[in-house]
């Protein structure tokens, strides 16, 4: 299959990336599967909200779902790592393989990847590289950095990707990840969701220069076409081989975000409801895939609807599950916040819970 | 034989990389300048640099990156030229480090010191002279060490790059270069002290003085002016303001009967206001002859010139005060 879209480079002359991807049948339908599982459980995340078993933020990827399942795909999970800022639901779901996982977190339940304890924003899976999951805009990047400065010393062979949208993408804590990862040549992919707005701030309004796969300077950079899952998994693969022998680069994925910023944000006092129209009916990732299934005869339309239909199944069963799991016991409060012994002080004198060893 | 703080420290540095390949050192001038304070000198020419990695002056970004690189295998140890420069990165001091076991459910654990110099210094005016131990204290998921002797920054150093925890170490610039005399088994490589327990440096029966870091030498100086004048001290060091050894404190008052506190910090949520609730919520209360008396810095930011910092300091002078007037001596 042809990208539709070339990549934009920045100081990559000489290297020549793919134009072509190559796709098979059940391949295309797993993404297919994915994409699909990943929207219609954060549809129900949606719901679960506004029906109030979901607390506080809850940040949406829905029209984004592309990015997280090229770049699961096309990186290796036996040494590759993956961390992120906030809106992360799909990168867990795609490393743990787990719906329950992220449902049950969001509502707050014992079955949640991190036991109800993160929340929303603070998921992760570490025996498979997810190290989550940052609520602080800009934090993960240097964080990211140390991971990779990690496989490095350790000799490891593996590649980090730091992903940011364009909101973080001008916070000064990337720019002194760049610095480090460049002089000491560590292998990362700084990695820019841009989906055009940081939370109501469209990219125009709050960056000088919007380009972002080459705002590393003198580190080299890609654009990658965000909407396309081919594009995200044959960059990302160029790229982490790239990483791994010759150090940093900077990323972009060109995508949008069809709900608001977070819950509390409608969406639509910043852009019009017909600007997200628009993207949906033309560029929308997943009738993509099936529009790839059905132009190159790899899947008819029923095969595409039982995917459809299995996805909306399995996500309605850890919808549910995620509403009957139990609260996390009460002995939860006072666990992992040290390893080792130590004395947790409660509301009151008298009250105090005693962490053992671990 | 004598050892001096900074030498202390170097001695710990040294031995752990010795013994863990995975432990390293990151900051500003810690290789090839040698350390700003030599704490880290002759570490480079031994370890080479990719164990002693000299960052440029970018602190959110070497602590960030000293955070992650802990998460998946590494045991960093990163200096701060002073904890003043560290507000830069708190952020991941607080944020990304103390509270990932508990966020990840005990997925991604932080074995990570930050260390450097902390509180009083000479001459450097309001931004480069101040104490973090009230601010670093009281967040959960941290530790919190405070050494005053050469014993103490080699024993608590060594503990601390081996607790899998974060832990937040605070050294004194006005300390390095001072001289205690240690006895053998501290300038051996078994040397460790456990975090969380106070040492009783001087015992005493009229009355607790209770430091940590710097204080404790005002403290001692305060012992030995009050024993002239008749008055029995004994003096806690902490050690570790997190876990705080409220036994031996309160163990201490109710022996003593008197407390006073003495800290470089600001008055306000201070460590000697958590001092004071330790005893205030214990029986240690019922014993109490006297109302707590406490001993901080000033209430202002470190002014420059030399008398109005000398004024703005806590002294021995001042310690001996509180205690005269803990023991009804003075008004």
């Amino acid at each position: 299959v042809p990208l539709p879209v070339a990549f934009k480079t920045h100081k990559l002359e000489g290297h020549t990336l793919p134009t072509e991807a190559l796709v098979g049948k059940n391949e295309a339908l797993d993404y297919l599967y994915d994409m699909t599982v990943i929207r219609r459980f954060e549809m129900a995340a949606d719901n679960l909200y506004k029906a109030k078993l979901i607390r506080g933020f809850c940040h949406l990827y829905i029209g984004q779902e592309a990015i997280c399942v090229g770049v699961d795909t096309a990186l290796d999970v036996a040494r590759d790592n993956i961390i992120s800022a906030y809106r992360i639901h799909g990168y867990q779901y795609m490393r743990e393989r787990s719906i329950v996982g992220v449902l049950a977190e969001l509502t707050g339940r014992q079955a949640g990847c991190s036991k109800g304890k993160g929340g929303s924003m603070h998921m992760y899976k570490k025996d498979r590289g997810f190290y989550g999951g940052h609520g602080i805009v800009g934090g993960q990047t240097p964080l990211g950095a140390g991971l990779a400065f990690t496989q490095k010393y350790l000799k490891t062979t593996g590649v980090t990707m730091a992903l940011y949208g364009d909101g973080a993408a001008n916070q000064g804590q990337l720019f002194e990840s760049y610095n480090m990862a460049k002089l000491w040549n560590l292998p990362i992919m700084f990695a820019c969701e841009n989906n055009q707005f940081g939370m109501g701030t469209s990219v125009e309004r709050a960056s000088a220069s919007h380009s972002f796969y080459t705002r590393g300077d003198y580190i080299p950079g890609v654009m990658i076409n965000g909407m396309d899952v081919l594009s995200v998994r044959e960059g990302v693969k160029w790229a982490a081989e790239y990483s791994r022998t010759n150090g940093p680069l900077v990323l972009e994925f060109l995508t949008y975000r069809y709900q608001g910023h977070s819950m509390s944000d409608p969406g639509t006092t910043y852009r019009t409801r017909e600007d997200v129209a628009k993207v949906r009916a033309q560029r929308d990732p997943i009738n993509y895939v099936k529009h790839l299934l059905t132009e190159h005869s790899l899947a008819t339309a029923d095969e595409i609807k039982e995917v459809e239909r299995q996805a909306k199944e399995i996500v309605d069963a850890a919808v549910q599950e995620s509403k009957d799991s139990p609260l996390p016991p009460i002995s939860e409060i006072a666990t992992d916040v040290y390893l080792g012994d130590y004395q947790i002080r409660g509301q009151e004198r008298g009250i105090s819970y005693t962490i053992g060893g671990k | 034989s004598e050892l001096t703080v900074r030498d202390a420290l170097n001695q710990a540095l040294d031995e752990e990389m010795g013994r863990d390949p995975t432990v390293f050192l990151m900051g500003e001038e810690v290789g090839q300048y040698q350390g700003a304070y030599k704490v880290t000198r002759g570490l480079f020419q031994k370890y080479g640099g990719e164990r002693v990695v000299d960052t440029p002056i970018t602190e959110i970004g070497f602590a960030g990156i000293g955070v992650g690189a802990s998460w998946n295998g590494l045991k960093p140890v990163i200096e701060f030229m002073t904890w003043n420069f560290a507000l830069q990165a708190i952020d991941h001091i607080v944020n990304s480090a103390a509270k990932q076991l508990y966020m990840s459910a005990g997925q991604i654990k932080s074995p990570i010191v930050f260390r450097g110099p902390n509180g009083s210094a000479r001459g450097v005016a309001a931004q480069h002279s101040q104490c973090f131990a009230a601010y670093y204290s009281s967040i959960p998921g941290l530790k919190v060490v405070a050494p005053y002797s050469a014993e103490d920054a080699k024993g608590l150093l060594k503990a601390a790059i081996r607790d899998p925890n974060p832990v937040v170490f605070l050294e004194n610039e006005l300390m390095y270069g001072i001289s205690f005399p240690v006895s053998e088994a501290v300038t051996g490589p078994d040397f460790v002290l456990p975090i969380g327990k106070a040492k009783i440096e001087r015992a005493g029966d009229d009355v607790t003085i209770v430091s940590f870091g710097r204080g404790v030498l005002h403290a001692l100086g305060a012992a030995d002016a009050l024993a002239a004048k008749g008055i029995s001290a004994e003096v806690i060091n902490l050690r570790t303001l997190r876990p705080l050894d409220r036994e031996t404190v309160i163990a201490s008052v109710k022996k003593t009967n008197r407390m006073v506190t003495v800290e470089e910090g600001f008055p306000q949520s201070g460590v000697g206001a958590e001092l004071c609730a330790t005893v205030f919520e214990s029986d240690a209360f019922n014993y109490l002859d006297a109302p707590v008396e406490r001993v901080t810095g000033v209430d202002v930011p470190m002014p420059y010139a030399e008398n109005l910092e000398a004024l703005a300091t806590v002294s021995a002078e001042h310690v001996v005060a509180a205690v005269e007037r803990a023991m009804h001596r003075k008004k």
